[in-house]
């Protein structure tokens, strides 16, 4: 095989053969001799105190193994869910979260029982049997009237409904750009909330061991250290004791990154009854469980002159917390840095208010918080462009950084390191024939047919990340990535990675990076993650799009060690100076004479041998850490073209353009399918999906994959993709993150492109999700 | 009460003593020990669960494991023959039409249902003929894509099969 074309060429995934063939190893896929399966025993109300649980029936039933309330758990489990500071360094009230609820439950869905049991099924049926008296309480719902004085209480015990209320910069600063104004334009933006829907579901199979006191879990996780960190210390172990393995994970989006009531519990209950335990979550136990994303809305004002001239924004956003302080939660107020998008403000005044409900927590999903920020500022654009008679393209390019600008401090501090808006937006509209598409929407006009053309200009913070911003951010643990590299005597080269794929295709593209790097073929390395028995002693997961922009760098990191080994070795081999050794194409020889060389493997060996270097030890590996000095910061341009039907109501996508910049890419066939998912993601937030409690009692109304509509193959449109490349300056790789980009950039394109369309009818702004019933009444009522 | 079934999957005859209400999906994967056919919902709604039952696609959630006595069944498991991928799989491979390969499996079977019933579908054939099957990472993009791709090889438009090894382009 050629080398040193490995970066940048589609090379297909190594991961496929196995799953292709059905020889994948999910959570499910596991088993171990005499586990017991857990069913758990969930709050079928929103708000209610525990009155009392009868278990008598289910502890005789066939199978059972015991049955378990929150008072078996005294004295196995310590200290409650951890809150990371996030984005918010102070929180007003964050309420206390057991794994299981003792007096009080405070979502539908919230742990209260649990029954072990020899089969599922007779787990299942035990669980049943559990008879639990509760008392109800009002729910809370709303977040306006949560907020208000004396409202009713999501937990009975807190002084009032507000998790956190914080503001980054204070509504005075905007005060003197409001005033020169010629225009100002306010609109209240609501972000559905979202199930995040992995296609597999969550899992747990624990094995204590209590002989050896050592614990081994196996689980669906975006990132095992992290839950190694979380049940030791709730279990009372070292980290040592623990063992976290996650297998191929099925999909996360977010959902996956922090530690659930199961991860907690099930451990517990394998050292409880000295067997392995195992509980498969199921689809309606993940809808009404699993964290949830958005579920916000944002009260804003945009000042601008008469030119379209940006002037300063002014936004609050309302976050719904649901009844407990998701573990990332308070990630989510990055939207509020990020609300100015790809243009320059002379001031930006935010406010976030984190209320607590009585609905499922929500987290982290793809994207977090920049979708958020992305649909916001792109939605205002529009609004003031719409109000001065403006094309949104003109609006937007007089507003945006300038490639001259970078790096440019925006409104947060925030370094934004590279970019170049203009071009990445002309290149979307030339793709999708701009000037025609509005020739054609005058034109469908005069029949009274409803065509819009919707423009997202995204930016993006990713790569998470510096030690100084994530520190503080996580309570202590730098956000930054590890990487061990070793070589065996003949020459393998084996790579452990604390970064962990669930679906982006590591175990390809970071072996391109290698193979190029140490100019061997590509199967001479393996890529080894999701365990963390193996390779360095902490690594930090996958989300934020981080892996390849932090977790790729410190593996080239580690790989340019030993490199660097080897050259010392090289040097006495050839008995020449280490300055005068070269290393390229997979061997090193000395400078000017190439008949003097030794390929990588035998160096490799010769590391292993006798007489190195004085002071050299054998072997040849390495670890590295990097400590990012910046974010990275993608961007692009994303085109909708929608026609509403003007009977129905519905919104179908004629068109979807995107053009993306990443910076330097390792593989582009992964990129594209990251940028396919995202879209579709986002796609399916504007014009589907949508979490839906009923407001006066809690219950969750969208539980099942009949109500909640995760979209099919036939409702997407084909895509038309393209990239620019501007290589990000804060790595030596030149690369930025992808893996959230569609997600962040489309669902405002679509509905730009619904508010396009429907703007002869006087309608300026839609909320999602867009479906046909909302739109047909808005149509309905704007024809009054 | 348990009754017996006996099935014939991949080509293998088994026999076993199974509990009524044990569905086809799950006594394909606890008790035949395959587990290439997943579980994503409890509502038959994301098929990927898919196989073939008599040669046609069903998701295995939908049927009890007794409801099977006397088939022929067909997983994943079952469809490379040896070392020699499907067409199908190939396709999925070369196309990038999987990320977490979750959903990955019952496309697959689903695919190669709706190809022997229509062996050059349009591609809005193939998007409603697939919309028995969920995908949360690919946008459906490579999927269509790959059957595309797999239909004209099956149906032997393009010379013959591209040997590609892991890691080749
Ligand atoms: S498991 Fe979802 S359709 Fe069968
Ligand atoms: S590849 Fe992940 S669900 Fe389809």
């Amino acid at each position: 095989m050629a080398v040193s074309q490995l970066v940048g060429a589609k090379i297909h995934r190594r991961e496929d053969p196995r799953l292709i063939t059905g020889h994948g190893h999910y959570i499910d896929d596991f088993t171990r001799q005499g586990t017991a399966y857990a069913a758990f025993v969930r709050s079928p109300v929103a708000h209610a105190r525990v009155k009392s649980i009868d278990v008598t029936d289910a502890s005789k039933a066939p199978g059972v193994v015991g049955v378990y309330t929150a008072r078996d758990f005294k004295g196995q489990l310590a200290g409650t869910h951890p809150a990371a500071p996030a984005f918010v360094a102070e929180k007003k009230y964050v309420p206390e979260r057991f794994p299981i609820a003792e007096k009080e439950v405070t979502y539908q869905g919230e742990i209260v029982a649990v029954v072990l049991a020899e089969s599922k099924g007779q787990a299942a049926d035990a669980a049943n049997m559990i008879q639990v008296d509760y008392d109800e309480l009002p729910a809370v719902m709303d977040l306006e009237k949560a907020l208000a004085k004396g409202a009713p209480k999501a937990h009975e015990a807190g002084p009032d409904n507000v998790c956190w209320d914080f503001t980054y910069t204070p509504l005075d600063l905007t005060e003197a750009a409001f005033k020169e104004a010629d225009v100002v334009v306010k609109e209240r933006i609501l972000q559905n909330r979202l199930a995040p829907v992995p296609m597999e579901p969550r899992g747990v199979l624990a094995d204590y061991e209590g002989f050896d006191k050592k614990l081994t879990m196996w689980l669906s996780s975006q990132n095992p250290h992290f839950i190694r960190l979380f049940v030791s210390g709730a279990l009372g172990l070292k980290e040592s004791q623990v063992r976290v393995i996650s297998p191929d994970v099925g999909g996360g989006f977010g959902s996956k990154i922090s530690p659930y009531p199961e991860d907690y519990l099930v451990p517990a209950l394998s050292r409880m009854i000295a067997r392995p335990v195992k509980w498969i979550e199921t689809r309606t136990e993940s809808i009404q469980n699993a964290t949830h994303g958005r579920g916000q809305f944002y009260d804003c004002e945009v000042a601008a002159k008469k030119d379209g001239t940006l002037l300063a924004m002014r936004v609050v956003q309302y976050v719904d917390v649901g009844a407990y302080h998701g573990t990332f939660g308070a990630f989510q107020p990055v939207a509020c840095l990020m609300a100015g998008g790809g243009y320059k403000w002379k001031g930006i005044s935010a406010r976030t208010i984190g209320v607590l409900t009585n609905r499922v927590p929500t987290d982290p999903y793809r994207g977090a918080g920049r979708p958020e920020a992305t649909h916001l500022v792109e939605r205002m654009v529009d609004l003031v462009a719409l109000e001065l008679k403006m094309d949104p393209v003109d609006i937007r390019k007089k507003n945006f950084i300038q490639p001259q600008d970078f790096p440019f401090t925006q409104n947060f501090g925030l370094v934004v390191d590279s970019g170049d808006y203009e071009k990445s937006l002309d290149k979307a509209l030339q793709l999708a024939g701009y000037a025609e598409l509005r020739k054609k929407q005058a034109d469908l006009r005069k029949q009274g047919r409803y065509l819009g053309i919707g423009l997202s200009t995204w930016i993006e913070l990713c790569g998470f990340g510096p030690s100084a911003a994530t520190a503080p951010a996580t309570g202590g643990i730098a956000l930054v990535e590890s990487a061990q590299v070793r070589v065996t005597p003949t020459g393998a080269v084996i790579v452990y990675t604390g970064t962990h794929s669930h679906g982006q295709g590591h175990e390809t593209t970071f072996s391109q990076i290698v193979a190029d790097q140490l100019g061997v073929p590509l199967d001479s390395v393996e890529l080894r993650h999701g365990d963390t028995a193996e390779g360095t002693s902490f690594g930090y997961g996958t989300y934020g799009s981080r892996s390849l922009a932090v977790g790729g760098v410190a593996i080239s990191k580690a790989v340019g060690k030993v490199i660097d080994k080897g050259k010392k070795l090289a040097a006495h081999i050839f008995e020449a100076a280490e300055e005068d050794v070269v290393f390229e194409h997979g061997s090193f020889h000395v400078k000017g004479s190439p008949d003097k060389s030794k390929a990588f493997g035998e160096v490799a060996f010769a590391s292993y041998g006798m007489g190195l270097p004085e002071g050299m030890e054998q072997g040849l590996e390495a670890v590295a850490y990097f400590d990012p000095p910046n974010l990275v910061w993608p961007f692009g341009a994303h085109v909708a073209v929608v026609e509403i039907d003007a009977e129905t109501g519905s919104a179908k996508l004629e068109k979807y353009v995107a053009v993306d910049d990443c910076g330097n890419i390792i593989n582009p066939m992964i990129v594209d399918g990251q940028i396919h998912g995202g879209v579709v993601q986002a796609i399916a937030q504007a014009l589907y999906e949508e979490v839906v409690y009923d407001e006066s009692n809690g219950q969750l109304k969208t539980g099942t994959m009949i109500d909640y509509l995760v979209p099919s193959a036939g409702e997407i449109p084909p895509f038309i993709l393209d990239k620019t490349i501007t290589p990000s300056p804060t790595n030596d790789l030149g690369v930025k993150g992808i893996g959230e980009a569609g997600t962040i950039a489309a669902s405002v394109a679509v509905i730009n492109a619904i508010c396009d369309a429907l703007s002869p009818l006087g309608i300026k702004h839609v909320d999602m999700p867009a479906t046909p019933d909302k739109l047909w009444h808005m149509m309905k009522e704007a024809r009054k | 009460m348990k009754h017996k079934v006996a099935v014939t999957v991949n080509g293998h005859k088994h026999e076993h003593e199974v509990e009524p209400r044990l569905l086809l999906v799950h006594y394909l994967r606890d008790v035949v020990g395959l587990t290439g056919t997943h579980i994503g919902c409890d509502t038959s709604q994301c098929g990927a669960c898919t196989i073939h039952v008599d040669g046609k696609a069903v998701k295995s959630c939908t049927m009890f494991a007794v409801q099977a006595d006397g088939r022929s069944l067909t997983t994943i498991e079952g469809m490379a023959k040896g070392d020699e991928l499907h067409p199908i799989q190939q396709a999925f491979w070369d196309e990038h039409g999987l990320q977490c390969g979750y959903c990955t499996p019952g496309f697959i079977m689903a695919a190669a249902y709706l190809l022997e019933q229509n062996p050059n579908p349009t591609e809005d054939e193939i998007r409603k003929g697939l919309e028995g099957n969920l995908c949360r990472c690919t946008g459906y993009v490579n999927i269509v894509k790959a059957v595309q791709t797999a239909a004209k090889t099956m149906s032997g438009t393009t010379a013959g099969k591209t040997q590609v090894a892991a890691g080749g382009n």
